[in-house]
């Protein structure tokens, strides 16, 4: 008896302590969610309708696109940098080579989207320094230099920014890896290439996975990399939305582009959880 | 052969250092141009100017600079006086449904934000918390609990609970060995979740895009302005101030965030 009541106090005692914290996210996240899914399907004089959408379709559907390419073309290229980069660490045969490439790679790890969104706006313009140090050493001539400010600097400013974060987490499974097994397909005379991808690859699939899915999401949230390397059409919803609110005051529309944005993400976690759930394995 | 295979390396290793550092030595460049005008390779003029008129004191600059900072140690503190005692539950309490609530602080980070934080203005512009530093504050404060209440979490399950109990048992009071024992072994780890929702807060800017406006202008805000308006000189200004203490933090996080509190991160 008495043994259940401290087992119940001490249950409430840790709801009461988490309590603050949940009432935060409850009140700050979870709540606006809720009111962005109703505001997408209502109409201006209330009641239900699907009328958003229709809109969003009409105006927006090259955007949607454009943000589908951006976004997916990033994140295999994001992938493909952080298995070259956590491989190298892992399987590279000179210990200062290694070493270089661990001190380089970081950098853009904690710079803030805002600042790569800025330092690439210098960086990739047709007079930026890109191309000047490219027309200086005679790789291009004056009049070959384009801009990369459209969907191009958008990837290269995702790609740049994110790989490093997904290159972490990958290295610090990497590292964690039987080292055993690698060996052994070594002394059998295996290419670094093949131990990579055959042995090394599938085992960390998971962290890959959760690493792509994380900058997926972030990259469908940034507004600052789009307003600033490319403000002009097509671009991505992130803008749209911010132009429905700040130029029309139109709640549905931005709020069914939103919706729009929740489902492609949406996609991607069902895609995750489904292959968790074919290999057997947890996700 | 040593040297043979040092060509392809060095090629590649000295790509790499061009796509990381270009881009940044572009902003160095700018950060201290004067006149800089097509066809010139280089800036024309160098010089100190621009970090004249963005230091002096009661400018626009500075201003921002405050903002960020004034709101950055807001939002820590409300996280961490938060987040301690959910984390500390969250890894000793008898909680139901634990994984649940700890998925529930992942929430901010895995819907894409913009339509919520659109919501969240409306909302405040109702509560007239539009333009506001408490609007603001909370906006960034939501955004900054997954990494304190992770963190936390994870810090206080990393310390053995045998440590407390000892010091229950030689009479200690359980709030007394909390604040004597448990959280001084977990300092690192809260001081590693401090500075993750430091820098959160000082670089975000969607959230204050759509609440401050139009009162509350932040770093990011200023460089975003700056940057839109063609003014590259202060924008690259205002990222260097805001690319330091995120460069600084990246080589010395390690010394907060062990190996031992890493691998207990969202179990």
């Amino acid at each position: 008896m008495t043994s259940t009541a401290t087992h119940g106090r001490a249950r409430l005692l840790a709801l009461l302590l988490v309590s603050p914290a949940l009432l935060t996210v409850g009140l700050l996240f979870v709540y606006p969610l809720g009111f962005s899914l109703v505001t997408a399907f209502t109409g201006e004089q209330g009641g239900w309708t699907t009328a958003n959408f229709v809109k969003a379709f009409d105006f927006y559907s090259n955007d949607i696109i454009f943000t589908v390419v951006i976004v997916v073309l990033s994140t295999i290229l994001i992938g493909l940098g952080a298995i070259a980069i956590g491989g190298y660490l892992t399987l590279g045969e000179h210990p200062v080579a290694v070493a270089i490439l661990k001190w380089l790679y970081r950098w853009p790890l904690f710079i803030p989207f805002i600042v790569a969104g800025q330092i690439m706006r210098t960086f990739l313009a047709k007079n930026g320094l890109m191309n000047n140090i490219f027309v200086s050493t005679g790789l291009l001539d004056p009049l070959q230099t384009t801009s990369l400010l459209d969907w191009r600097g958008i990837v290269i400013t995702f790609v740049w920014k994110q790989t490093p974060f997904v290159a972490l987490l990958v290295a610090g499974a990497m590292a964690s890896l039987d080292r055993s097994t690698i060996e052994a397909a070594r002394n059998l005379g295996a290419k670094r290439m093949r131990i990579l991808f055959e042995i090394i690859v599938p085992q960390i699939l998971p962290t890959i996975v959760i690493g792509l899915i994380l900058s997926f999401v972030i990259m469908m949230s940034v507004l600052s990399v789009p307003l600033m390397i490319n403000a002009q059409t097509p671009t991505m919803l992130t803008v749209d939305m911010a132009f429905r609110i700040n130029a029309y005051g139109d709640y549905g529309v931005a709020n069914a582009l939103g919706f729009i944005s929740y489902l492609m993400t949406g996609v991607v976690a069902w895609i995750y959880l489904r292959q968790g759930v074919r290999q057997g394995g947890a996700p | 052969m040593i040297q043979a295979a040092w060509i392809p390396r060095a090629i590649i290793l000295g790509l790499f250092a061009f796509v990381i550092f270009g881009p940044l030595a572009n902003m160095l460049m700018w950060a201290f141009t004067e006149v800089w005008y097509f066809p010139n390779k280089l800036p024309v003029e160098w010089g100190f100017d621009f970090w004249a008129r963005v230091f002096k004191p009661r400018g626009n600059a500075m201003k921002s600079l405050f903002n960020s900072v004034f709101i950055a140690v807001f939002v820590v503190i409300i996280c961490l006086v938060v987040s301690i005692p959910a984390g500390y539950s969250l890894a000793r309490g008898r909680l139901p449904w634990r994984g649940l609530i700890l998925l529930a602080f992942l929430l901010p980070q895995a819907f894409p934000s913009v339509a919520v934080f659109i919501n969240i203005a409306r909302i405040f512009y109702g509560m007239g918390l539009n333009g506001t530093y408490v609007g603001v504050i909370l906006v960034h404060t939501v955004q900054g609990l997954v990494f304190s209440v992770w963190i936390a979490t994870a810090a206080f399950s990393a310390i053995d609970s045998e440590l407390e109990e000892a010091a229950r048992n030689i009479g200690a009071s359980p709030l007394r060995a909390f604040f004597t024992v448990t959280l001084p072994i977990a300092m690192p780890g809260i001081m590693a979740s401090a500075i993750f929702v430091f820098l959160q807060s000082l670089d975000e800017f969607t959230g204050t895009f759509f609440v401050g406006v139009p009162d509350i202008v932040t770093m990011p805000l200023l460089l975003f302005t700056a940057s839109m308006e063609g003014n590259y000189q202060i924008a690259s200004i205002t990222a260097l101030i805001l690319l330091v203490p995120s460069v600084f933090f990246m080589f010395i996080i390690e010394r907060f965030l062990k190996a031992d509190v890493l691998a207990k991160v969202g179990n």
